[in-house]
């Protein structure tokens, strides 16, 4: 069964991936990806390196080297030309003004037109720097047909399709649940500004289905009922079931999963994994796990990578994974020779 | 466990339809309020307690101006209160929307633009142009409140408040001293007072067309200000405030939304600005000085950060003590015949009693006199946080006494 789910297509494909921080190479050369549908679990002792691949995966950091591909487009890698792309924005309305300002000196413009034209590159220059920051889709799109990227920002991986949960759970505390899972339904939504102020019929709508499916949602962990609670009074799996809820709410094709289990006691544990084997089954999603929790990650995973001071040292099935020396050498120190 | 839980439910569900209830007729509720609070303040000021302070239409003149620093107060609360930006230099777009009215609507400033509008309209004519001004002005304070605020989007907490601090210093200073299209520190006088085509135009004399104004400006902002904080985007601004890096990985765009909250800032102290301007008919760099911008945020701390009802009636209330109440000590005392209090002269001592007032506030409420609920938490977390533990032990605890 799990050798039919590793065969689907890849998700995800991480290649060659490399960060240095200074002269650490915390993360060096990994190959890695993820086949549709699959549990796949990253492994590996503290220090690994675990944690900077899978920022880098969603565009929290960028990489030194090498490229992740998300459902077959690009979305990090190193950035290039980057200085190009203030040319870019600059350029049109230097020329305008550059322009103008001939013009002005033949003496065929001048006065109150050669204001207007000031203004208008002023606009301009505003406008571009406005398009620079907030980086539209088809402002990238457009870019990158001039050879200009820059990586993904977690909001880009987010609105692609890739839901993440944190290491030490970082829900938004004084927001009750219900709230929580909303603000995670944030891509999905299209209310903008003038709709808010308008408070238009189409919003109040959309607001309503939200609600509703936020409900869900919470259900669907197991949080059903407790919406109103702020998610600073929660109990501690709660939380964690909470954070999963806030993720699955962007409608991810792939859930990456940081420690879920930490701090959870056996009986949690054992909820957790029925509740990632039903976001498979029930939602079709994809989910990479990062885990100390061995027993979780033997249970649930249908391939291991090990991951070693930033190097892959193995991949595979559970059971070639627990037989591999080189990953028991990573964990347990080298025989004695 | 069961019974517990079914109460608990049945609680929070008779709660959400009132919330809901309030949510869908807030408008409505907001524009009763503010014609119920219109209709009585002036009331109060035929009364003698209060007349005894000032004669009545100085205290309508009085709300009038405390309205100005309501209207700036709401609008610092979007950005400081709802999205946690700290922004001490608030006076800029204060002072930016009333000098786009004074360009507009002054001789000296249609010369600098090249217009001819009050030319061509006469005085009294040009009032009509205030209504649009509003918008304008609103424009050009959110223009340069997405300029503030583009640079600065990476800063956070203390470094975003110097350099919000240093471009509340540089927007005074450069129209104090680009004399040539500012006229310096006289600044730019005769601006024409506002008009309606029935009434006419708004005169010194009559206080009450700018009050009603002021009132109809006020409710305008906080029904939108409403909306906006219970919309989607409302939501973002609360996500970043609590945890930026969650934001961004729900799939938040922090960059836009900082910006919004910047810009519509912004845009409300510009609508400030220009009603200010058309009042006082002239506007001068030292009207923006940084006390404006301290007022204004203490106005929201104190009025209770994140709720604009609670900074509303904040801003109301420190207006008054500091320009009515704290001036009119002298003759109050004076009138007591109380030895000691009779010799002090407490128009010297306005700031520190201020400043006093705010430090007691602080200590016994620090989450403001009508605080959001989120605020509380936040500031009662400390405590909650430690007896957390007990409470998970009790839980635990009855949890297994019901298996």
């Amino acid at each position: 069964m799990s050798g039919n789910v590793l065969d689907n297509d890849p998700i995800l494909v991480a290649d060659g991936v490399t960060r240095r921080f200074g002269g650490l190479v915390a993360v060096s050369k990994v190959d890695f990806t993820i086949p549709e549908r699959a549990i796949v679990s990253l492994i590996g002792p503290n220090g690994a390196g675990k944690t900077t691949f899978f920022n880098v995966l969603l565009g929290v950091i960028d990489p030194s080297d090498g490229s992740v591909e998300f459902r077959g487009r690009r979305m990090v890698a190193r950035p290039e030309r980057l200085a190009f792309e203030s040319l870019v924005w600059v350029a049109p309305a230097l020329i305008l003004g550059l322009l103008a300002f001939l013009l002005a000196e033949a003496g065929i413009l001048g006065g109150r037109l050669l204001a207007l034209v000031g203004f208008l590159v002023l606009m301009l220059l505003i406008a571009s720097l406005l398009l620079s920051i907030i980086r539209p889709v088809w402002y990238q799109k457009r870019l990158s047909k001039l050879g200009i990227f820059r990586s993904a920002r977690p909001n880009d991986m987010v609105e692609a399709g890739v839901g993440r949960t944190f290491q030490n759970i970082r829900l938004f505390k004084n927001m009750t649940a219900i709230e929580n899972v909303l603000v995670g339904m944030h891509v999905k939504l299209k209310g903008n500004l003038l709709e808010a102020m308008i408070n238009s019929k189409r919003m109040r709508n959309e607001e309503v289905e939200a609600l509703n499916r936020a409900n869900e949602l919470l259900t669907l962990v197991g949080l059903g009922g407790k919406g109103n609670e702020a998610a600073r009074n929660l109990p501690y799996g709660d939380q964690r079931r909470l954070e999963i809820a806030r993720a699955l709410a962007s409608d991810p094709r792939l859930l990456l999963l940081d420690e879920p289990a930490a701090g959870m006691n056996p009986k949690e544990t054992q909820d957790l994994v029925a509740l990632i084997s039903k976001l498979r089954s029930e939602l079709g999603l994809t989910i990479l796990l990062i885990e100390h929790d061995m027993k979780l990650v033997m249970g649930i995973s249908d391939r291991i990578t090990v991951l070693d001071h930033g190097e892959k040292i193995a991949e595979g099935t559970p059971e070639e994974v627990r037989r591999d020396p080189k990953v028991i050498e990573a964990y347990l120190g080298a025989p004695a020779a | 466990m069961s019974a517990v839980s079914d109460l608990g439910t049945a609680r929070t569900r008779r709660f959400d339809g009132l919330k809901k209830r309030a949510a869908r007729h807030r408008s409505w509720t907001i524009v009763v309020s503010m014609a119920v609070v219109g209709a009585i303040l002036p009331v109060l000021a035929y009364i003698p307690p209060f007349t005894s302070a000032q004669p009545p239409s100085a205290w309508i003149d009085g709300y009038t101006n405390a309205g100005v620093f309501v209207l700036l107060a709401l609008g610092l609360n979007l950005v400081v209160g709802v999205a946690g930006l700290l922004d001490l230099g608030y006076a800029a777009f204060f002072a930016i929307g009333a000098y786009t009215y004074a360009y507009v609507a002054s001789p000296f400033g249609n010369d600098i633009l090249g217009i001819t509008l009050i030319k061509s309209l006469g005085i009294e004519g040009a009032g009509i142009v205030f209504w649009p001004m509003l918008l304008v002005g609103a424009l050009v304070a959110a223009t340069f409140g997405i300029l503030l605020g583009a640079p600065t989007l990476r800063l956070r907490g203390d470094y975003l408040a110097i350099v919000t601090l240093g471009f509340g210093e540089i927007v005074p200073i450069v129209f104090l001293n680009a004399d040539a299209v500012t006229n310096g520190t006289n600044g730019i006088g005769g601006l024409v007072r506002p008009a309606l085509p029935i009434i006419g135009g708004f005169s010194a004399m009559n206080p009450w067309p700018y009050y009603v104004t002021m009132l109809a400006l006020v409710a305008t902002v906080m029904i939108l200000c409403y909306r906006l904080v219970e919309s989607r985007l409302g939501r973002s601004w609360e996500a970043i405030r609590e945890d930026e890096l969650a934001a961004a990985a729900n799939g938040i765009n922090t960059v836009t939304t900082k910006l919004l909250a910047f810009a519509l800032g912004a845009s409300t102290a510009g609508i400030a600005g220009v009603f200010n301007a058309s009042k006082l008919v002239t506007v001068s760099p030292d009207q923006f000085t940084f006390i404006v911008s301290f007022t204004v945020l203490a106005m929201v701390v104190l009025g209770g950060m994140g709720n604009f009802w609670g900074v509303a009636v904040g801003a109301f209330v420190i207006y008054t003590i500091n320009n009515v109440l704290l001036k009119s000590l002298n003759q109050f005392f004076d009138k007591t015949q109380i030895p000691i209090l009779m010799d002090i002269d407490f128009i010297q001592l306005q700031f520190l009693l201020y400043g006093l007032a705010l430090v007691g506030m602080m200590l016994l409420r620090p989450e403001g006199l009508f605080p959001n609920s989120r605020r509380k938490r936040e500031l009662h977390a400390v405590i909650a946080d430690a007896s957390e533990d007990e409470l998970l032990a009790a839980e635990a605890t009855t949890e297994e006494g019901q298996r």
